[in-house]
């Protein structure tokens, strides 16, 4: 259990305080706007990506760790920190290639897991 | 009731609007809170791992997404995330998990209408916006940073 | 047959309501009507492999439960008038196609139950058909994929929103017979105050189902408390509200013998359905269920049934288009009835 001793937990403490505050933030869109829900992964997809272009959002990772990559926020900061890096390497091209690349892990997972449950799953009534 | 709140639309809205009940705002920012503080730190865990593990950190941001998107997509599977959902709102929406739920839920509500354009077709219906701004974006991004490279 | 006043029609030999028949889904099994249905199920697929499935084989069943319980062959019928809330009404298209009477699909969201009792009628007392079908279903699921979101999606619902109605209601109207009576009926004009709030729908409807209300008695010269109950299709608790509200701008106290379809079948205090049911079975299950046999007991004798639908689609909301209250169904509905008593 030596992984266990080596947690940082301040650093756990940081990533929960800040990822769940980002929740609230789009709890309060989702309570006071009545935005659907997908036109509030693009708010948050899009701001992230922003803050991620502008190099703000590494501040926020460096901080708070998965508190700020596991939110959509991160995943756009991912792609547009991709695009940036990309950019440096191949110029122009980097910026069709390195978004998409940084985040291929994740949609591809989505895509897949996506697939495979649609063939194990039965659609279900909500019963709440 | 002294005023008609039929009068014209914008009335009628305002009167609507304090009619409706409100959502217990404070009670669903609580819950959104602490699941979605939960769901970061369970991929804080895995990031941890990762690296003690000697993975570098780019590779440990993609294998906590993936397993998040894995734990989401399965329990979207089983019927459950949806309840997680209804308790937790943005807690487990605004996570990548929301955005694996938001791909497997038409993926296996559409599965009645064929694997290719039922499963396939509709997989993004909810999901792919986030895919159009994001990817947009970044190509964006990538084009203004070359002009300033 | 006669207009009175601006839009209602009074029947001269009003058409008798000779038999209903109700099916509904396991949630409004658990609700406070339960018993007066004629069958629950307790599978929303009912053996069925899609919801869209599920909901034709619900309404063929209404249908030929009602036909079986009328005493009235098929062939005698001579024409249906069925709807519902899918595109196209492949509910009622699907369901109605192996039973060889003349069809006429009707839209009318969810007053389609109302809306094809009206047509029925005049049908009726026009010379045109001595039995008449009418029939509507609505099912949670399908509509909630087509009309919101995938039932796995991990969202909240609104305090405002409704729970559509799984559930088929048919009636089978007669030329000749000893009621219940449809006596009048009042088609409403389209409403529409502007609310773009899909979650909202009850207060989008109430203004429509106020208009109609409103007309009838003013056609009619009826008082309120002419009626034993004045019965609203799916206004759910808010819309409920701003009904009431509304009427006593107009000076009309509804209070005492007013209810709504979609606060009376679920409970909502244990049922988690927020502002209550909704949809084309939300009125016909109800009625068929409840409020017939309350009629055929001669427990109520005179009955103002309003139903009301919401205009809407998928791509209109999407389009920021308001959702216009249809209020054409709304209206109306009828009956005064009677019992037996009245001719």
């Amino acid at each position: 259990m030596e992984f266990l001793q080596s947690i940082d937990w301040l650093q756990l403490l940081r990533c929960f305080v800040v990822g769940g505050g980002i929740c609230i933030i789009g709890q309060i869109l989702i309570d006071k706007t009545k935005l659907t829900p997908a036109r509030i992964l693009v708010v948050f997809v899009t701001v992230g990506a922003i803050l991620g272009g502008l190099g703000i959002y590494k501040y926020i990772i460096d901080f708070a760790g998965c508190g700020a990559t596991v939110p959509l926020t991160g995943f756009g900061a991912n792609l547009a920190k991709g695009a940036i890096e990309a950019v440096k390497d191949q110029g122009l091209l980097g910026a069709f290639i390195g978004g998409v690349k940084a985040a291929a892990g994740g949609i591809a997972a989505a895509v897949f897991f996506g697939y495979l449950a649609s063939l194990i799953a039965k659609p279900k009534i909500k019963k709440q | 009731m002294s005023e008609n709140p039929l009068e014209n639309p914008q009335k009628y809205n305002e009167y609507v609007d304090k009619k409706s009940p409100n959502s217990p705002i404070l009670k669903n920012c609580f819950n959104a809170f602490w699941v979605g503080g939960l769901i970061c730190s369970i991929g804080q865990i895995i990031f941890d791992f990762c690296k003690y593990k000697g993975l570098e950190q780019q590779s440990s941001n993609t294998v906590v997404a993936i397993v998040l998107i894995g734990i989401a997509a399965f329990l979207t599977g089983l019927n459950i995330f949806n309840k997680i959902g209804k308790f937790a709102g943005a807690g487990s929406l605004i996570p990548i998990t929301g955005f694996a739920n938001s791909i497997v839920s038409p993926a296996i509500e559409y599965k009645s209408e064929g694997y290719v354009m039922g499963v396939g077709g509709k997989m993004f219906t909810v999901a792919g916006p986030v895919l159009v701004y994001g990817i947009s974006a970044s190509v964006i991004i990538g084009i203004i940073a070359t002009l300033f490279a | 047959m006669n207009k009175l006043g601006k839009q209602t029609i009074k029947f001269d030999s009003p058409p008798t309501i000779t038999e209903v028949a109700s099916i509904v889904g396991p949630k409004e099994s658990e609700g406070p009507l339960a018993k007066y249905f004629d069958k629950c199920l307790d599978d929303e697929f009912w053996g069925e492999k899609t919801w869209e499935k599920a909901e034709s084989k619900i309404i063929k069943e209404t249908v030929n439960m009602a036909i079986a319980k009328s005493n009235i062959s098929s062939s005698e019928i001579d024409f249906c008038f069925a709807g519902d809330l899918l595109n196209q009404c492949i509910s009622s298209s699907f369901g109605l196609r192996d039973i060889n009477i003349p069809f006429f699909g009707v839209f009318g969201a969810c007053s389609t139950f109302v809306e094809s009792m009206c047509l029925g009628s005049v049908f009726i007392d026009a010379g045109a058909a001595k039995n008449i079908l009418c029939s509507t279903s609505s099912h949670f699921c399908s509509a909630e994929k087509q009309f919101r979101f995938p039932l796995e999606l991990g969202n909240q619902r609104p305090p405002t929103s409704q729970w559509t109605v799984t559930g088929s209601g048919a009636a089978v109207l007669s030329k000749d017979g000893n009621g219940p009576f449809i006596t009048h009926i009042t088609p409403g004009k389209i409403v529409d105050m502007g609310i773009k709030d899909a979650n909202n729908m009850g207060a989008a409807m109430a203004p429509a189902a106020f208009d109609t209300l409103i007309t009838h008695f003013e056609d009619t010269g009826r008082k309120p408390s002419y009626y034993d109950v004045i019965l609203t299709g799916d206004l759910g608790y808010i819309g409920k509200d701003i009904v009431k509200d509304l009427c006593k701008t107009k000076g009309y106290n509804i209070s005492g013998n007013y209810n709504d379809c979609g606060v009376l079948i679920f409970d909502k205090s244990t049922q988690d359905t927020h502002s209550g049911g909704s949809g084309c079975g939300c009125i016909a299950t109800v009625f068929s269920g409840y409020i017939y046999k309350q009629l055929q007991e001669k427990k109520i004798n005179k009955v103002l049934l309003v139903a009301t639908g919401a205009l809407t689609n998928s791509t209109s909301s999407q389009q920021g288009e308001s959702i216009p209250r249809n209020s054409t169904c709304h209206s109306n509905r009828k009956l005064s009835t009677n019992i037996k008593n009245i001719f």
